[in-house]
């Protein structure tokens, strides 16, 4: 009886106290965020070329002038094509993410009302999945249904879900005990509405954190597996894949691999800051 | 609250009990990890074999590779390989082959799986030594350095933490390759089995384990230096820095062993894409090559050996948790 008792004020706490305190960095921070989604939204705005305007006669050249981040070895813009890039990494990140939530919540709920059996069962699964190592697990499934944008989004999800799986079953069985559950279930509510209405938003508020800093890991993750050739296909401006490229050139033209690497460092690490701001905000804690 | 020591009057009664209540968790302890560990096995296992049947194509064609094989050629492989047996039959022998260490053929390289393992493993657990090692010796001198500093030591050290944490791995290997082997010539650039071609790899798998390990040291050690005991040191008239290595260290190490799941896949998937950054031979090479080529064996293979690895490690992790906790020494 003691267990849930000790997990509750995680749920009180996700009342916010005070707003995220603004510093420089996090200011820095989201406004990078803002960027790139601005860039993945309408790349065109920003870029001052077509990520596949090649011209021979301009290849591998040098930062600067007309071509702030150089020109790649077919002579395309490696600017624009940083910019391009910002659409897929994204959709991949924020993708896996959401396959992800949704499919670990389904499960971490089924685990937490769905009897005794149904917890074991989906809880030791979970176990599983997690002991592995993650990128293997996503090898394997790129094995079984061969390479692409939309298999690597499968393969990220699958290996993160267990961890909202996990997250959403102690918030559910913290939730269910709780007073307005037992009110709402008192007053005659249909159990689906019970759970609709009144454990899912209660149980999803901390989720929201993890979401934010998760996005971060999973276009690091997305980034790795077209690194490794089993993303989009090389023309597609993509910031791995054009790392991959920019690897057999980098005695002689270290931007084409820096750039597209410092762009992902870069969102990642904007993402994080922004997510550990409002985790520190919603667990209460000073930054 | 809690953590205030109970009366002077209770404590003889208290250090009967408390010896064997810790060592009968630990010995729980150590027996719910291997349970999990064996479930974690056992399912590693059958979500291969399950792998191996939704493959696209059959086996059989997977095995024959592009030859037009005969139809009894077909037919001899077919029955060579139990495919005609039905369904739990199969799973059963492959479980038990898997548990006597054979996890079938290659389909493309000609040879074992097992052997082509065993031939790709040590460069990997040689890089994946290093990096360790690395990692956990610069984490337990920043973490030193930095606990319960000024606010901007914190706050700088943090802010390198957060930077660590969030590049990825093959861009740093990149960077490093560039500045240190083509720039200033210090490391070779492409394999080779020299300890100096070891060095930028290592650094390579070690950012981002440095960078988190750090954090939980310096939360422990934090947590640690907040404590009574460390007052009493003090009040002895202990050193700082004697109080930090004596005392708090051992507390900030272990909530690191709980991370202990964690580190294996990070190091795992970090020596994943070095190897290729810089064309060094290992499971990380074996087995992208592997997915490339379709080779479903060889990539469920570095699965189950990776399963039984962790397993391992737990096990003599459950051994080494008391030479950290003395209190979990206590009388048998």
């Amino acid at each position: 009886m003691t267990a849930p008792a000790a997990v509750v004020p995680e749920v009180t706490a996700v009342v916010p106290r005070r707003g995220v305190r603004w510093r420089p960095g996090l200011w820095a921070a989201g406004a990078f965020v803002a960027l790139v989604l601005l860039a993945s939204a309408f790349p065109g705005l920003l870029a001052p070329e077509a990520p596949d305007a090649a011209d021979a006669l301009r290849a591998l050249q040098a930062p600067g002038g007309a071509h702030l981040f150089g020109t790649d070895a077919n002579g395309r813009d490696v600017l624009s094509r940083v910019i391009h890039g910002a659409r897929p990494s994204l959709l991949a990140g924020v993708g896996a993410t959401a396959l992800a939530l949704v499919s670990g919540t389904l499960l971490g709920l089924l685990a937490a009302l769905g009897g005794r059996a149904a917890d074991e069962i989906v809880m030791r699964l979970m176990d599983v999945v997690l002991s592995l190592p993650s990128l293997l697990l996503a090898l394997v499934v790129l094995t079984v249904t061969g390479p692409g944008p939309l298999p690597s989004v499968l393969a990220i999800a699958l290996y993160t879900m267990p961890i909202y799986a996990r997250l959403v079953r102690v918030q559910a069985n913290v939730v269910r005990r709780s007073v307005y559950v037992e009110a709402a279930v008192s007053l005659g509510l249909r159990p689906s509405r019970v759970v609709l209405r009144h454990v899912l938003p209660n149980a999803f508020a901390p989720l929201v954190v993890l979401t934010t800093i998760e996005v971060g890991a999973a276009m690091v993750a997305a980034s790795s597996l077209s690194y490794l050739g089993f993303g989009p296909k090389p023309p597609a401006p993509e910031w791995g894949a054009m790392l991959a490229a920019g690897q057999q050139y980098f005695a002689i033209a270290w931007w084409m691999a820096v750039f597209p690497g410092l762009a992902i460092t870069a969102t990642v690490l904007a993402i994080t800051a922004v997510g550990r701001a409002l985790q520190q905000r919603s667990e209460g804690r000073p930054a | 609250m809690a953590e205030t020591a109970p009366p002077a009057v209770k404590a003889p009664v208290r250090s009967h009990r408390r010896p064997s209540r810790i060592t009968g968790r630990a010995a729980r302890r150590a027996a719910v990890r291997l349970a999990t560990s064996l479930l974690v096995f056992w399912g590693a296992l059958t979500a291969s074999f399950f792998a191996l049947q939704a493959i696209p194509g059959s086996t059989v064609d997977a095995l024959l590779g592009n030859n037009d094989a005969s139809m009894e050629v077909r037919q001899q492989i077919i029955s060579d390989y139990g495919l005609d047996r039905p369904l739990h039959a199969q799973y059963l022998t492959y479980v038990g082959r898997a548990l006597l260490g054979d996890l079938g053929r290659s389909y493309q390289l000609d040879q074992p799986v097992t052997g082509a393992i065993g031939a790709a493993i040590v460069p990997s657990l040689q890089l994946t030594a290093a990096g360790l090692a690395l990692g956990l010796a610069v984490a337990t001198a920043l973490a030193l350095a930095t606990a319960h500093r000024r606010r901007a030591v914190r706050s700088i050290s943090s802010g390198v933490e957060l930077v660590g944490v969030s590049v990825p791995v093959f861009w740093a290997a990149i960077l490093l390759l560039t500045l240190f082997s083509f720039r200033l010539g210090w490391f070779p650039a492409v394999g080779g089995d020299s300890v100096a071609a070891l060095v930028l790899p290592a650094v390579a798998i070690a950012i981002p384990v440095t960078a988190v390990l750090t954090q939980v040291m310096r939360e422990g050690l934090e947590r640690a230096l907040d404590e009574p005991f460390v007052l009493t040191a003090r009040a002895r008239g202990m050193t700082d820095a004697a109080v930090r290595l004596r005392h708090a260290l051992r507390h900030a190490l272990l909530p690191v062993v709980t991370l202990v799941g964690w580190l294996f896949g990070a190091l795992l998937g970090g020596i994943v894409v070095t190897e290729k950054v810089f064309g060094r031979p290992g499971l990380g090479r074996l087995v992208v090559d592997a997915v490339v080529t379709k080779d479903l064996p060889v990539v469920l293979g570095v699965v189950i050996c990776t399963a039984a690895l962790y397993i391992v490690i737990n096990i003599a992790l459950d051994l080494f948790y008391p030479v950290i906790d003395p209190r979990l020494r206590g009388v048998s």
